[in-house]
């Protein structure tokens, strides 16, 4: 259960608020972590911000689970509906982009700063909105074989990305790694900052409103250190994207991805607050490309 | 089942009088050292091994085995090619020393072509009429892209990466070759190549072409040996990228190699591609096709067609065609004209394809060979089919790399969907169909980098290819090829 707001004395008290209970977001619901673990965000030493799910190795499965269920039908929707339902989701968040501000400036993120996260991560949304029934048309070619034969390469998603979101940008660095994601249609699980989680699980509520399949994205909060593993080496997941800059962590990602020669991606130091830093080549990190042969003839 | 009632009996009613390739032209060294630097030099520690025939096990030459100093050595001449020449060469420039490459190789055609079947033991028809004609399609393809990069990548300014190591099967050694060093030259790196053990030989001559060329020293750098050279070159401190193809056992050993470098890298790795024939294909193309898909180059080939999934209704009928198809096959002497299927390209070889054999006959699957007759001497596999193999048996899950064809059957396009993705791999795969709308249902749905319809092993410079999966990752040929050896900005 969260408190936010100034904690006013008992006597004083006219009203007291609700508070919300911050729960893990799988296949479209909000469960708490099987486990029934938690961990205490705190704001200096003595107030309690929230109790945050630790998420186990058992959520992240189930999550892997819902995600390549959802995976057919996300990949398959047309690009103009992947468009619409991201631009959805940037209406949504800026109709409660001072809660997303109040939750940042809570855990300690200065007032000003704040804003300025927020109003990035509406625009990135738009931005990869904008891509996500373009991008194809900038990544595909048609090839000029000297056979008899029409052949072009597409991209395609990978399929299921996990997702360790930085850990320095609670809201922006998570929706500039899981927008590029979703547009060229991928689904996803996210593992949200650990030191600051609380946007993350009230954007998973952004995106309930705003028409993503359940499934789609998945967001999970816990130890890093616990569920790296997990996640790096699971053998239905087809793609990492890790966010933090620790480079014995980055190694060992890559060592358990080898398995089943998971994509990597790794996004280290990268300044999520410029739009230098959002492009469709982003997308093109969780894409395929696929060359098909047609014969030409009668 | 339908049978024509007459059937030509190619073993008794036609006779093939021998059409070898003449190998008089050409000139094989006894002694081959590493080419590093623009000279060809001895290995440090004067190891050699033995480059055989596989079609009669003879000594070809004895080529250097490079350790790690040499692979050291090999590094540090492509880095002061890159510093000292390559990378301040014109883009222009660097394009016409490509189409040098392209051109002479058509001029020698022949040679690599006769030195290509003699040392891997594939048929001189495919070496003369593939896997020369598109290497030098390849350099040529790539020489023109040299000065015009700032077209390939919209938004980004693309620099070379620096010096790429490349590691290629035996397969085919110098289609590899080509498809490796190309798009690395044109895109401004120096390269240091490392031929398979079996088949290093046209590499070698490519070595000594690029001299004739007069491309600077230290541009392209050939080092022979086994998996510990391989496994040195991916360990250089100095390397900026590696780019191999092979198995996905080695592909996954060198992921885990390369964890904690900043290396760039590229894997091109195994496959066991279904071709889906339906109904409703003209089932005689599709035979054609599943054999070109399987027996091309005695089904060492890692975007095979090696499972076959024909529909419920027309499975006997294309089985027996088939089987009547295979029994036209003439296996035999690879430089013979006339020959379908080489040799197996190694003892080693030899032995994993007859272990899968094994396995396949005590998983219950039911085996049919071609009646064929095989020579003495060398490395020989009859083509071979599976039939009544379930999706869990190794011989559908596994990349077997020989003439061996597993055969399952389905009723629904979902099934042949479910069972054709339903492996770790996804390199290619093949539809065969009349139906223009089936085809592009199928083609989207099968998650596999390279898709044939009503057609198989079709190849071409332009043409991106890589796999999904654990096939691999990244792509070569086309423009797409060039995103392995360049950094954006």
């Amino acid at each position: 259960m969260a408190r936010p707001g100034k904690s006013p004395s008992a006597r004083s008290v006219s009203r007291v608020p609700v508070a919300k209970t911050y729960k893990l977001y799988i296949d479209g619901k909000f469960p708490r972590s099987e486990s029934g673990r938690y961990y205490s965000l705190q704001r200096g030493d003595t107030r309690l911000l929230a109790n945050i799910c630790r998420g186990s190795r058992k959520d992240f499965r189930d999550a892997v689970v819902a995600a390549r269920n959802a995976w057919g039908a996300w990949s398959r929707t047309s690009a103009y509906l992947r468009a619409q339902v991201l631009y959805r989701a940037a209406e949504m968040l800026e109709g409660r982009a001072a809660q997303f501000a109040a939750e940042l400036v809570l855990q300690g993120v200065a007032r000003r700063q704040a804003r300025t996260e927020v109003a990035a991560a509406i625009d990135r949304l738009v931005y990869y909105a904008g891509w996500a029934d373009k991008y194809q048309q900038v990544f595909s070619t048609v090839n000029p074989v000297s056979t008899s034969h029409f052949n072009f390469s597409v991209p395609e998603p990978t399929g299921v990305v996990a997702i360790i979101a930085p850990e320095t940008s609670g809201l922006l660095g998570m929706v500039s790694n899981v927008a590029p994601a979703v547009a060229g249609g991928n689904t996803c699980i996210v593992l949200a900052s650990q030191s600051l989680p609380l946007c993350a699980i009230s954007f998973a509520e952004v995106l309930h409103a705003s028409d993503f399949p359940a499934g789609v994205i998945n967001i999970l909060t816990g130890r890093k250190e616990e569920l790296i593993e997990p996640l790096a080496s699971h053998m239905d997941v087809n793609a990492v994207i890790y966010g933090d800059a620790d480079a014995q962590v980055a190694r060992k990602i890559r060592e358990l991805a080898a398995e089943n020669v998971k994509r990597v991606i790794l996004r280290c130091g990268v300044d999520w607050n410029s739009a230098e830093n959002q492009s469709p080549y982003s997308i093109g990190d969780t894409q395929e490309t696929k060359t098909t042969w047609h014969p030409i003839g009668s | 089942m339908t049978r024509p009632e007459s059937r030509l009996r190619f073993d008794t009613d036609w006779k093939y009088s021998a059409a070898p390739e003449s190998t008089d032209h050409i000139r094989v060294d006894s002694q081959y050292e590493l080419f590093i630097g623009g000279k060809f030099i001895a290995p440090g520690a004067r190891q050699y091994f033995e480059s055989i025939n596989p079609a009669s096990e003879k000594v070809l030459a004895r080529v250097a085995r490079a350790d790690r100093g040499d692979v050291d050595r090999a590094v540090i001449a492509a880095r002061r090619a890159y510093d000292r020449s390559w990378s301040k060469l014109r883009p222009a420039e660097r394009g016409k020393y490509l189409y040098r490459i392209a051109r002479m190789l058509q001029e020698r055609a022949r040679e690599f072509a006769a030195i290509e079947s003699l040392d891997g033991g594939k048929p001189i028809r495919e070496s003369r009429d593939v896997d020369v004609p598109l290497a030098a399609a390849h350099f040529f393809y790539y020489a023109g892209w040299a000065d015009k990069l700032e077209y390939a990548f919209p938004g980004r300014r693309a620099t070379p990466v620096g010096v790429a190591g490349q590691i290629i099967p035996w397969n085919f050694p110098l289609l590899m070759a080509a498809w490796k060093i190309a798009p690395a030259l044109a895109c401004g790196n120096t390269v240091v190549l490392k031929p398979a053990e079996t088949t290093p030989l046209t590499a070698l001559k490519l070595a000594e072409l690029t001299r004739d060329v007069d491309l600077p020293p230290g541009v392209v750098n050939i080092i022979t040996g086994a998996g510990d050279t391989g496994a040195a070159l991916v360990e250089h401190a100095d390397v900026d990228k590696i780019a191999f193809t092979g198995s996905t056992e080695v592909g996954k050993q060198i992921l885990r190699r390369l964890a904690g470098s900043g290396k760039h890298y590229t894997l091109e790795l195994g496959g066991k591609a279904a071709n889906i024939v339906f109904a409703d294909a003209a089932i005689d193309q599709a035979v054609e096709g599943i054999v070109n898909g399987i027996f091309f180059n005695q089904g060492h080939v890692c975007c095979a067609g090696s499972r076959l999934l024909v529909q419920e209704s027309v499975a006997d009928e294309v089985i027996a065609k088939l089987k009547e198809r295979m029994a036209t096959l003439i296996v035999g002497d690879p430089l013979d004209k006339n020959t379908d299927i080489g040799a197996i390209n190694s003892a080693a070889q030899l032995e994993k394809i007859e272990q899968y054999l094994r396995i396949g006959q005590a998983e219950g699957g039911e085996m049919y060979q071609s009646p064929c007759s095989l020579p003495e001497t060398g490395y020989w596999c009859r083509p071979t089919l599976f039939s009544g193999v379930a999706q869990s048996n190794r011989v559908v899950q596994e990349e077997i790399f020989g003439p061996v064809l597993a055969i399952q059957t389905f009723r629904s396009l979902e099934e042949a969907l479910d069972k054709a993705n339903n492996t770790p791999y996804g390199l290619s795969g093949g539809v065969w169909t009349d139906k223009g709308a089936k085809i592009f249902k199928m083609t989207r749905a099968l998650r596999a980098g390279v898709i044939w319809a009503n057609t198989f092993n079709k190849f071409d410079p332009s043409a991106p290819f890589g796999g999904y999966k654990e096939s691999g990752m990244g792509r070569e040929g086309g423009l797409h090829g060039l995103g392995a050896y360049v950094e954006l900005h």
